[in-house]
């Protein structure tokens, strides 16, 4: 089980009413949203990518791909946290566009970026190349908006002392960096990290294989052969593909992940020695490695120490804080041209939207009611499993030292992979995508419940406990007057990240190509994928504005107000 | 010496707050003479740690400015430093990597620094400590790693900021002493010493000059020269007399304005707001009293007995004046025939008694009259902290109302509801 760091279960955005930043935020997004459409729609000829190879062989040579762009992506998603984020922390003028912004595009779904990304590149570059990066963009944009989130979240909460500290001494913006803020925030950027690899193996499918109108665009990947195993719907290569995955998977979390979380130790701020504090062999055997040992201390170090000198000779520490980094007639340039683009580009936008026609406005409002009818039901199946079985963990060390391998292999498999196999069971049933859409948003949705349950009931004081078993109390009384409570705001957080979860999942989940059959049934997620795939730019445009004001509504005036509520109430101090 | 001083406040004013504004300091006066050793006491919110934060340059001051060496300075001062009272040691840092981030800052080259660091750790008695992280150290030896950090960088001006108030008896005496060793020493480069603390004892032991301050708004009232040799003993008499006479001007401060004439919020006057204690420690504290012979005792000894801070035992002796169970005067608390009884009567008479003394108290009939005036003889919490914040900080104004609450549901005058929110009249009141 991977423990839940507090800063997980934190909730990953101020709570904050509508703002008139976020009208310019939602003008910004369907201006850059109709921009691509409009490339589109510009975008010349048929093309048609390379054919994808079943054979066992390709198998390996697919996985590095996939891993290649999965890592560029995310080398991208960090360089994209640590500006934006230290942007919005830190200059006060940005921050009330750039914090709504981050909580809309976390809302868009995936496919809706791609005719934004890939035609804007095609039209540039060449059409190989302009796949790979669409492909590497589109997975970054799976993976980035939590690791902000959380970057955001430390620069904005690093304790006063430490700042003062790094104030009196005379830490120059490299040493705060160094030795302050990357620090302090390193726990949760690595639990994110984590995360947000997960999203990407989620949407590596959709991110390596995607037609856009008549574009057929295929990039060799592990992704790809699952899908094209799908279409096909050859059962071993499936088979074959899944086993790949769970493997790539397995081999990162050994070698890569347990090593950092356990070397990560360091960074908490409690200034006492955990109590069971992570273990890696990996990083066991690293550390005990002489060739490793030399890197560290005559490579990495004298170029650390050489990379402070040049900062603090090239920026040293100003005395005086009243310098005002951008000057005021700068701003002004900015807002004036960001408002007549905005204008412009709304004028566009709205042009565009007024070539859809009623019905179809009538299908996307029936088809967001479907998709969120099954986002709730996908949510009430997750709570009544997770709950029960998250609280048994909890309680129960003995039951957790068995059933935590289980649940973090089970975890660690992307729902995406495994749908074909729920398709192969399901759709002979009458109803079978819907439950299959179902499914999938659950298998996608459902760990973030199981963890934060986990998390909410370790974090009940022992006194607590102990109170309630000295006192007798029946098993219903118990979990009214203890547990529920307890657990109510990390139900919730958890809620919050699993139905966004299942809103961009809607968009995988109801439209399915299997065996050469293409399956859909009624919901927005059909809608935008179906427009993707049929280059209806109008459609998708709109369909993707209205997903994305349902989902921010619904997090702001539902999600949130719960969230705050449950903090006042039942917070455990 | 100069007739200069090292470093001058002149009329700092310090603001916190946009549209509910709260003065932690107005219009201070200080000096810091080269060779000086001073101590800043007061009760809580009296802006000592805000003070040090302008003097150091971390706060820009609302008004007034800083003089070092007699020209203004603004910005963070290179020639000051700090020492934390929660250490603000880097946990990610070893011992020698927290001293020697502090000289690499300032510009010095790998081979000097790491001999320098080593040096100061030596000093301080950590040498044999310095690839340790901070979370294996004792409170004791985390804030000598603080005192190290702050000598690396060769400070005129040390400030400490209640230095050793999270830390153990034992480890506070011997970190005091060597504190005093280094500054009487001479081996460091410092000049002067500015520190802040809650405990009167401690001013008395190492201050040449112990500066008091006063809280809302926070300000200084009085400054006190202590002539005493070193090394001082802290059963002498002297000693004690210049204890009792800290307390008496503190205990005088917080009971200048007069007790009867206090406004109401809203009306114009001085508003005495209710010290935050639980009526559980005032009885206690009553009782105590009771036990001495002519139920008199000096205030430094009970805080000796009760084993309470400064600031905690001000606000108790404060609430017992306030209702009349005890009179404070010259540094010694006495109790009143009322408060005798007080001490000696039954729960519920205790209770009755309590409630005849709240309702003289003008901030609480205050609130009787706001209750009794709305139309179901209930208020929202959140109505009565917007009324309160006309006249108190936000944080203040929470405070206030939750002593008024607390005193009132135990005299049985008032009831609260957590889940609403509501404040109401108890029913025989209505």
């Amino acid at each position: 089980m991977r423990r839940l760091s507090d800063k997980l279960l934190t909730p990953q955005l101020p709570l904050r009413p509508f703002t008139w930043g976020d009208l310019v935020v939602g003008l910004l997004v369907t201006v850059v949203v109709y921009l691509g459409v409009r490339f589109a729609i510009d975008a010349p000829t048929v093309v048609k990518g390379p054919d994808i190879s079943l054979s066992l062989t390709a198998l390996p040579w697919y996985a590095l791909l996939s891993i290649g762009r999965m890592a560029a992506a995310y080398v991208l998603s960090l360089l994209f946290t640590l500006l934006y984020g230290y942007a919005a922390a830190h200059y006060r003028r940005a921050e009330p566009i750039l914090i709504p912004l981050l909580d809309v595009l976390q809302s868009v779904p995936i496919l809706s970026f791609l005719p934004v990304v890939l035609l804007s590149f095609s039209a540039i570059l060449p059409q190989a190349v302009a796949a790979e990066l669409a492909s590497v963009l589109l997975i970054f944009t799976s993976q980035v908006w939590n690791l902000t989130f959380s970057w955001y979240q430390s620069l904005r909460t690093s304790p006063t002392d430490l700042r003062e500290a790094s104030s009196i001494f005379r830490f120059n913006a490299w040493l705060r960096f160094r030795n302050l803020e990357l620090p302090f925030a390193a726990v949760g950027l690595l639990w994110n990290s984590m995360m947000s690899w997960a999203g990407g193996w989620f949407f590596l499918m959709a991110a390596e294989i995607f037609t856009v109108g008549d574009r057929d665009f295929r990039l060799p990947g592990l992704g790809a052969y699952l899908k094209e195993a799908a279409t096909q719907g050859n059962v071993p290569a499936i088979g074959w593909g899944l086993g790949t995955l769970v493997l790539v998977i397995v081999t990162l979390d050994q070698i890569v992940w347990r090593p950092l979380i356990a070397w990560a130790d360091r960074f908490k701020l409690e200034m006492v020695e955990s109590r069971v504090p992570p273990t890696s062999w990996f990083y066991d055997v690293l550390r005990s490695s002489a060739i490793v040992e030399w890197l560290r201390t005559a490579f990495l170090r004298p170029r650390l120490e050489r990379l402070d000198v040049w900062f603090l000779r090239h920026y040293p520490t100003s005395t005086d804080r009243s310098r005002s980094g951008i000057p005021v007639w700068g701003w002004v340039m900015v807002v004036a041209t960001a408002t007549i683009g905005l204008a412009y580009g709304t004028y566009r936008a709205m042009d565009l939207l007024a070539t859809v026609p009623l019905s179809q406005w009538q299908a996307i409002a029936v088809g967001a009611m479907a998709t969120l009818g099954r986002v709730l039901l996908a949510l009430v199946i997750a709570f009544s499993w997770t709950v029960p079985l998250g609280v048994a963990i909890g309680m129960n060390p003995r039951l957790a030292a068995w059933l935590q391998p289980v649940v973090q292999v089970a975890a660690s498999v992307p729902a995406t992979a495994l749908f074909p196999v729920i398709l192969l069971l399901l759709l002979h049933l009458p109803w079978g995508i819907n439950l299959a859409a179902v499914l999938l948003m659950l298998m996608g949705t459902q760990w973030y419940l199981l963890f934060n349950t986990i998390a909410g009931v370790s974090a009940i004081p022992q006194d607590l406990k102990d109170t309630a078993a000295l006192l007798q109390l029946s098993p219903s009384e118990r979990w009214r007057t203890l547990i529920l409570p307890a657990l109510v705001p990390s139900l919730i957080t958890g809620a919050i990240t699993a139905s966004g979860g299942a809103w961009n999942a809607s968009i995988i989940a109801e439209y399915v190509e299997f065996g050469g059959k293409t399956i859909t049934t009624t919901g927005i997620g059909a809608l935008i994928t179906q427009a993707t795939a049929g280059g209806d730019y109008p459609l998708l445009l709109a369909a993707t504005l209205v997903m994305i004001f349902t989902v921010v509504t619904i997090n702001r005036l539902v999600w949130r107000r719960l969230y705050r509520l449950a903090e006042e109430r039942y917070r455990m101090e | 010496m100069t007739t200069r001083p090292l470093f001058e406040l002149q009329h700092i004013t310090q603001v916190f707050g946009g549209r509910e504004r709260f003065t932690a300091l107005q219009d201070v006066q200080l000096s810091l003479q080269e060779g000086e050793f001073v101590l800043l006491v007061g009760p809580s919110g009296s802006g000592k740690s805000t003070l040090l934060r302008v003097l150091t340059g971390l706060l820009p001051p609302t008004e007034g400015q800083v003089l070092y060496r007699g020209t203004p300075f603004r910005g963070v001062n290179p020639h000051t430093t700090l020492v934390f009272q929660t250490f603000a040691l880097f946990p990610w840092l070893t011992v020698q990597q927290n001293v020697e981030v502090a000289i690499k800052a300032r510009g010095v080259p790998p081979e000097q620094r790491s001999a320098r660091a080593t040096e100061l750790l030596d000093r301080v008695g950590l040498d044999g400590f310095e690839s340790a992280y901070p979370r294996e150290l004792s409170g004791g030896m985390r804030q000598k790693v603080g005192f190290a950090r702050a000598m690396a960088v060769e400070p005129e001006l040390l400030c400490l900021d209640e230095p050793f108030s999270s830390l153990d008896v034992l480890s506070a005496e011997a970190l005091r002493q060597e504190l005093l060793e280094l500054w009487s020493s001479g081996k460091i480069p410092t000049k002067a010493v500015l520190m802040v603390t809650h405990n009167i004892d401690e001013a008395v032991l190492l201050a040449d000059r112990i500066v008091i301050m006063a809280k809302e708004p926070g300000r200084v009232v009085a400054e006190l020269t202590v002539q005493l040799p070193h090394p001082r003993r802290s059963k002498k008499a002297a000693f004690l007399t210049l204890v009792d006479q800290v307390y008496a001007t503190l205990a005088g401060q917080t009971l200048a304005a007069p007790v009867a004439v206090s406004a109401v919020p809203g009306e114009p006057g001085y508003i005495r707001g209710l010290p935050a204690i639980t009526i559980h420690d005032l009885a206690g504290l009553l009782e105590r009293l009771t036990e001495v012979p002519d139920h008199f005792v000096e205030l430094y000894r009970l805080a000796e007995k009760l084993k309470m801070d400064t600031t905690q035992l001000l606000h108790l002796t404060d609430a017992t004046t306030l209702l009349g169970f005890a009179t404070v005067a010259e540094g010694d608390i006495t109790l009143t025939p009322l408060g005798e009884t007080f001490a000696e009567a039954s729960i519920l008479a205790r209770k009755e008694m309590f409630a005849s003394r709240l309702r003289r108290l003008p901030m609480f009939q205050w609130l009787l009259t706001l209750l009794k005036s709305s139309e179901k003889r209930e208020l929202q919490w959140e109505v009565v902290i917007t009324a309160l914040e006309a006249e108190f900080a936000p944080e203040e104004a929470e405070r206030q109302l939750a002593t008024l609450v607390t005193w009132g549901r135990y005299a049985e005058l008032l009831t609260y509801d957590d889940r609403t929110g509501v404040i109401a009249l108890e029913a025989k009141e209505a």
